[in-house]
């Protein structure tokens, strides 16, 4: 991976890199050479490093005083909220910080749009990504189900009940999920047992997300190819680390308004009522980072075909490397592209808009447009874009990107034109 | 720089943006001048102290209130009755304990440690004795209810006779901000229904306000030091956030580039 070869320096460091490489491993991420012209979104992977710490280190503390019971779950957040030491924070770390994990990786997973980061070589990258997004809905979704308050009990019914749309086997999944015949103690405890399994995974898949990462290197604000390590890059320490330590810091500030100011914000007031199997509450809805998935799935008026929609939508991305034909990976250089990502951007805005209103009269019908758009975006636009559209010239390094380079990616990439420009 | 406080505001201006879709419904709420709001809220502990009496005198003999414990009213962030006040307040209630060593339940005088007596033995009881509907437990109400304090402090004061065409059923009451306007609940408080022990007068405004602040307080009975240590907190962030920045700048100036 680095071009270099290390060595220890000391007797002992030789003596056990040589039989477990961690040194070199260390050496590698403190060199690792970085595009230099990274920008300010691109410092959202550490930011969700830090915030899948801080999920499974506070996940850790409730664990210890929370009781997955049906008859008990309630009573003991409110036992956490008032008696366990700091419990009160420590849970509205946790309640908010997913909240702050979803927004970071909205953020995180439209700047890859906007910068065409999915594309190759790093198609890979992109998809473990789009397992790890999965998997944060799944541990969010069960998270919200473990105080058993009035939203956990039917946010779980509603969303479980999905299943039944299965032709045949449907009826039987729901039971097999649900451990019996409805949402009951037996759901809460495999909740609890999953939503503590599934951060774990997702600490495993965010190794192999950053050793693909670390094979091609970053992609960066103008998308070219970047020879490393060369006058473009800059070793990971301490440019980087010191840039995404201030963006965390940012971000903690953030983070932290939430926690101490409006704690209860993000979340739904029915949540405070211990859940009721006889009293379905008015509106049922899910966290505001599933809303946009929400309204997908109430746009259309089948049950299965609404479900496939939903499904439909997360897994478009994976495929997202593949529709999209264009060579050249910045919005910068696509002037239609770019106008086309934010008319997404505000299509997925108002899909979660229309994901809180009830569906129906004006609110179905701008769900149903904006359902059509989103998939028309990815199926349609962005194919035929890659044909059709006239980018702008392209620069050849980082360095010289006033040289006007040209248009052909290709020559961008060519080493040798690169080397008589420096 | 320029950038990422374009970013920045992105942020800040976008998530209460993703929060107000969840404001949906729309009622005025009437409010006050609450003390806990804001950076630096705190609880004003007469209008504690005059709630819980609001409390005991009124609501306690049909909404429970089975997460605080009378050992809470001697908290320090609370009404802060002394702890002898507060001993005093538990003694005052009966509690049944037990068994005892033949087997037989027994009611002592309560104690500081015991949880806040139920009006009911359960909800069945509850319900048998209010028409059907469950007086709902009172101890996080307000953070179970969309509109919040507000929401509670209209509602004290949203009885009013049903407009025309609106007809109620025996035992059901008219009452402005309730969603769907029905209600339960007669209406409980009228002016100089009971004597605060400071000398305030017992308006109805009065009393709603200073049952709600109670009841924020049984729902938050940490806010004060939540909001203490959010300060210290965001204080912190920011100068390590300025010191970095410095950091990052001197590190950066080392190659040419603009960050």
């Amino acid at each position: 991976m680095s071009d270099h070869e290390y060595t220890p320096k000391s007797n002992f460091g030789k003596w056990f890199n040589d039989r477990l490489p961690l040194l070199t491993l260390a050496n590698h991420l403190t060199d690792y050479p970085t595009p230099k012209n990274l920008n300010y979104w691109w410092t959202f992977g550490g930011i969700l490093t830090f915030c899948l710490v801080t999920q499974i280190v506070t996940g850790l503390v409730l664990a210890m005083h929370y009781i997955a019971h049906a008859d008990m779950a309630f009573d003991s957040v409110e036992h956490i909220m008032r008696d366990v030491n700091y419990g009160w924070l420590i849970r509205y770390i946790h309640a908010n910080g997913a909240s702050m994990f979803f927004l970071a990786v909205y953020i995180h997973i439209f700047r890859s749009l906007f910068y065409g980061s999915y594309k190759a070589p790093r198609e890979i990258i992109w998809i473990i990504g789009i397992i790890i997004y999965l998997l944060m809905m799944a541990a969010a979704f069960m998270g919200y189900v473990l105080p058993w308050g009035q939203m956990s009990f039917w946010g779980a019914t509603v969303i479980t009940n999905l299943f039944s749309a299965i032709p045949l086997v449907g009826e039987g999944i729901v039971t097999w999920l649900w451990g019996g015949y409805s949402v009951d103690n037996p759901t809460l405890t495999r909740f609890f047992t999953l939503h503590y399994l599934i951060p774990f995974l997702i600490l495993g898949l965010v190794v192999l997300h950053i050793w693909a990462l670390h094979v091609p290197g970053n992609n960066n604000p103008i998308g070219i190819d970047v020879k490393k390590p060369s006058k473009d890059t800059v070793p990971f320490h301490p440019y980087i680390v010191i840039k995404d330590a201030f963006a965390l810091l940012m971000f903690m500030i953030v983070f932290a308004f939430f926690v101490f100011y409006t704690p209860n914000i993000l979340g739904h007031a029915d949540n405070y009522i211990e859940a009721n199997p006889l009293v379905t509450p008015a509106h049922i809805v899910p966290e505001w980072y599933l809303l946009p998935f929400y309204a997908i799935l109430r746009s259309v008026p089948d049950k299965l075909m609404g479900v496939i929609a939903m499904l439909s939508a997360i897994f478009i991305l994976a495929a997202l490397p593949w529709l999209d034909t264009s060579k050249i990976r910045s919005a910068v250089f696509r002037p239609l592209y770019r106008q086309f990502y934010w008319i997404l951007v505000a299509d997925v805005l108002i899909l979660g808009y229309v994901g809180a209103m009830p569906a129906e009269g004006l609110y179905l019908l701008i769900a149903r447009v904006a359902t059509a758009y989103y998939f028309l975006h990815f199926l349609i636009i962005l194919p035929i874009l890659g044909f059709k559209e006239r980018t702008l010239p392209v620069p050849l390094s980082i360095t010289e990107p006033v040289l006007g380079g040209s248009s052909n990616l290709a020559a961008a990439r060519d080493d040798s034109r690169l080397e008589k420009l420096k | 720089m320029k950038k990422f406080l374009k970013l920045f505001f992105y942020i800040f201006f976008l998530t209460p943006f993703l929060t107000q879709v969840y404001a949906a419904e729309k009622v005025e709420y009437l409010t006050t001048d609450w003390s806990f709001k804001g950076l630096f809220g705190k609880f004003d502990r007469s209008a504690l102290q005059r709630g819980y009496h609001v409390y005991t005198e009124v609501c306690s003999s049909c909404h429970s209130m089975k997460y605080l414990s009378y050992r809470n009213l001697a908290q320090e962030g609370g009404p802060e009755f002394t702890e002898a006040e507060a001993k005093a307040i538990a003694a005052s209630f009966e509690v049944t304990d037990g068994p005892n060593s033949d087997g037989e339940m027994f009611t002592r005088p309560g104690k500081l440690s015991d949880k806040f007596v139920m009006p009911y033995e359960n909800v069945k009881a509850a319900q048998a004795a209010n028409g059907g509907a469950y007086p709902p437990d009172m101890s996080v109400l307000v953070k179970a209810r969309g509109g919040g304090v507000d929401y509670i402090y209209s509602l004290l004061q949203g009885y009013e006779d049903p407009p025309a065409g609106v007809t109620l059923d025996d035992g059901v009451y008219y009452n402005k901000y309730m969603y769907g306007n029905k209600i339960k609940m007669a209406n409980q408080l009228s002016d100089g229904l009971i004597e605060y022990s400071d000398g305030t007068k017992a308006t109805v405004e009065q009393m709603s306000k200073d049952v709600t602040t109670f009841l924020m307080w049984a729902a938050e009975p940490h806010l004060e030091s939540r909001h203490k240590m959010g300060f210290k907190a965001i204080v912190y962030l920011i100068i390590l956030t300025i010191l970095v920045y410095f950091s990052m700048k001197r590190i950066w100036s080392r190659i040419e580039t603009k960050i």
